[in-house]
């Protein structure tokens, strides 16, 4: 955020500079089920964003220690492969990773009944294959699918969605340039039917107007994406009964 | 549905058997011949923001390959080359059986030996690499990235980083270099895998056949019939004219699988 | 071709359910509403609304019959894998032999597949399991599968419909462990033929007209099976 240039990110037509208006999404898909290893799995491309995630549990937590008597435990890990950055990536989490698995976790742990669990662990992959600004939103709304897919129960889908500014102008969905040279930035999760925030961040500069404007242009577009989410998941069953005509 | 914990880790004596007797009639748990790999298919430029890449799925494992290109500093024994490396990492979303942390020593024995082949069969010319000798060459990253684990993770990674090697650009242009060249290329070895079950030996194993297996052989060869890596493993043996027989069958299959590494198979998307 | 076939409805975690009736499994109420807690197909039984998920671990019931796997050895039980959130201790009093202390690993051991009952469950999720009865017993020869264990009861089918089918055509021995462990055993074409079978019945598992389609299949499949029970 914030880095001065002399980038236009916003034309005197008020397009942006990939030609969406202020409060378009970029164009995603995604689809449900994809690996077969793992108890659930989803793929999300978002704009340039490929991300896939894995959920592995419910089962008995290890160490020990890390049991909680009375629910289960949601470790959520986000992971960027080397080659998903322009400037190769060295393998490993560092801080931000670290930071960003924390805040998924305890997002996703909203929605999760995890008192029928005691306990055990419930691990959630998210890989960014390629990274194309918003990787932690796009990640969460796969994880949420993914659990849906393993057949965990939840009280509510989660929706990633940012919305942020760039040239004054509040916009939703910002993409890798807005990224780098807008003015700010923030990243939300958002339960689709009660239209609670699980994920809250932000960075850059704002008016408590700007602020509240992007915020609410990010819940409207959670519905959208939430909708695709409930396509997603119904249409892996139809499919999978179209294969075998 | 998944397996994932069931059949993870301890194998039940059921299987080895029924994998044995299956083996005795000729046929696998999935009904392939002993010598037939299974679907491969290759997707290359699968991540454009990469330099080069492939999506690789060999039956049911899927790898990802990605290649980055940046300048650096050469070996000081190898001043006029550029620098390959090769890391591998095997996902935790891959397999229950596979942990979160640094490299174990199985993802540096896949790493090590994708690495061999390509280096060993010269299949880039680094000497085209050098920017300015003995000061600044081009290294190539090649990581190779495990997505879903059904056996026999050398093969889907090799051929991934073969595929994503052929489709790589060297972006000179980004670093004020001059222009942007296709990374040149000058042999295409590609490893076959072999599992010994029982007395037999069957290629390209798969989960169910690579955990009861108790030898393996990887053998990498090139479009002229040179041998250019191998690697045994597992505590079992072979003897030496299964190790012929192993070659053999690896420079047959390998034939089949360069066409399609080299075949027009970057059209493929989603 | 989504026409061809009635696909049950589908709902998702957290979607409102229309159909009127008490809260029966896999809902939750909330002002006065019904929501499913998973993504799967509604179900209405005896004024009752369920939700049965079309995927998830296997959530052990006091008197399932299961199918485990030995995984490790103490002087006193055994640990068992019965593709449960937790582990299964098996007891050296809950087998049919007499085990002296130490001695396990003579009787079963690690990579043993068992047929085993659940024997007690409670709150905390730790469960036990006995072979102390009729018919439990070491399953030796063939090959094990796994199946989502929510699509258990479509392969058992009707009364034991389907597996009957399975059975009939293609001369195998079946068990359906309620934890969606399979054990088949019989000529390597048959469990193939069969395999093949379970994984149509678990994709196809929401749709209507499953057991027509099913029968189809064995009919192509049917081959030299016929009667070759070992």
């Amino acid at each position: 955020m914030g880095m001065k240039s002399d980038i236009k990110l916003i034309d005197d037509n008020g397009l942006r500079i990939d030609g969406r208006l202020p409060n378009q999404l970029r164009p995603i898909k995604m689809e449900v089920g994809i690996l077969k290893r793992a108890d659930g799995s989803a793929f999300v491309e978002w704009g340039g964003n490929k991300i896939m995630a894995a959920v592995y549990g419910p089962h008995e937590a290890y160490p020990k220690h890390m049991q909680e008597a009375d629910k289960a435990i949601v470790r959520a890990r986000y992971s960027m492969a080397p080659f998903s950055v322009d400037e190769r990536k060295r393998p490993g989490p560092d801080r931000r990773a670290i930071e960003l698995s924390k805040v998924i976790s305890e997002a996703l742990e909203s929605v999760i009944f995890v008192e029928k669990y005691p306990r055990t662990s419930i691990d959630v992959y998210i890989e960014v294959l390629q990274a194309d600004a918003g990787t932690r939103v796009a990640g969460i709304t796969a994880a949420s699918l993914a659990l849906a897919d393993a057949g965990i129960p939840m009280k509510d889908m989660i929706v990633g969605c940012a919305a942020g500014k760039v040239d004054d102008v509040v916009v939703l969905d910002l993409n890798k340039e807005e990224d780098n040279f807008g003015q700010a930035d923030v990243p939300m999760a958002i339960m689709p039917r009660t239209k609670e925030i699980a994920l809250l961040q932000m960075d850059g500069d704002m008016t408590y107007e700007e602020l509240t404007t992007a915020m609410e242009m990010a819940m409207d577009a959670a519905q959208k994406i939430h909708e695709m989410q409930v396509e997603a998941l119904k249409r892996k069953y139809v499919k999978e009964v179209d294969k075998n005509e | 549905m998944s397996n994932s914990k069931f059949t993870a880790g301890v194998i039940p004596e059921m299987q080895r058997k029924y994998i044995h007797k299956l083996a005795s009639q000729g046929t696998r748990v999935d009904g392939r011949h002993f010598d037939e790999i299974r679907k491969l298919e290759v997707t290359k430029g699968y991540i454009p923001r990469a330099e080069g890449s492939a999506l690789v799925n060999l039956g049911n494992t899927r790898v990802l390959v990605g290649v980055k290109i940046e300048p650096g500093t050469p070996f000081p024994d190898t001043p006029n080359m550029g620098i390959l490396t090769t890391n591998a990492e095997l996902a935790p979303l891959a397999s229950p059986t596979f942990e979160p942390g640094p490299p174990g020593e199985e993802a540096i024995e896949l790493a090590r030996v994708v690495d061999r082949g390509i280096r060993e069969g010269h299949a880039i010319d680094l000497e085209k690499l050098v920017i300015e000798e003995g000061e600044k060459v081009w290294i190539v990253f090649i990581d190779i990235h495990v997505l879903d684990y059904d056996g026999n993770l050398f093969d889907a990674s090799g051929y991934g980083a073969l595929a994503a090697l052929t489709n790589a650009i060297v972006p000179a242009s980004r670093y004020d270099l001059g222009d942007d060249f296709k990374l040149p290329m000058q042999h295409y070895p590609v490893p076959v895998t072999f599992a010994k079950i029982g007395n037999w030996i069957v290629a390209d194993p798969n989960l169910d056949e690579e955990s009861i297996a108790s030898a393996r052989l990887t053998v990498t060869t090139s479009e002229e019939g040179h041998i250019n890596a191998m690697q045994k493993g597992l505590c079992g043996t072979f003897t030496y004219e299964e190790v012929q027989k192993v070659i053999n069958m690896s420079m047959n299959i390998g034939g089949k699988v360069r066409e399609v590494i080299l075949g027009d198979s970057n059209v493929k998307e989603d | 071709m989504e026409g061809k076939i009635a696909i049950r409805k589908i709902v998702v975690p957290g979607e409102e359910i229309d159909e009127k009736g008490k809260p029966g499994n896999g809902v939750f109420v909330e002002n006065g509403k019904l929501y499913s807690a998973y993504l799967g197909i509604v179900d209405i039984r005896a004024g009752y609304v369920n939700v049965i998920p079309l995927s998830g671990c296997y959530i052990p019931k006091k008197g399932d019959k299961v199918i485990g796997k030995i995984i490790d050895l103490a002087p006193m039980n055994w640990v068992v894998d019965i593709n449960a959130p937790y582990y299964a201790p098996l007891h050296v009093n809950d087998v049919p032999w007499r085990v002296d202390f130490g001695d396990t690993g003579r009787y079963l051991s690690i990579g043993d597949v068992i047929l085993a009952k659940v024997s007690n469950v409670n709150e905390l999720g730790q469960v036990w399991i006995t072979m102390k009865e009729q018919g439990l017993r070491k399953l030796e020869g063939g090959h094990v599968i796994k199946i989502s264990p929510f699509k258990v009861p479509r392969v058992i089918g009707k009364g034991g419909s389907m597996i009957q089918m399975l059975k009939d055509y293609t001369g195998c021995r079946i068990y359906v462990g309620q934890n969606g462990v399979i054990w088949i055993s019989g000529p390597p074409e048959g469990i193939i033929t069969v395999i093949k079978a379970i994984r149509m019945i678990e994709n196809e598992a929401h749709t209507y007209g499953l057991t027509d389609r099913v029968k189809e299949f064995l009919e192509e499949n049917r081959g030299e099976n016929d009667g070759n029970e070992e």
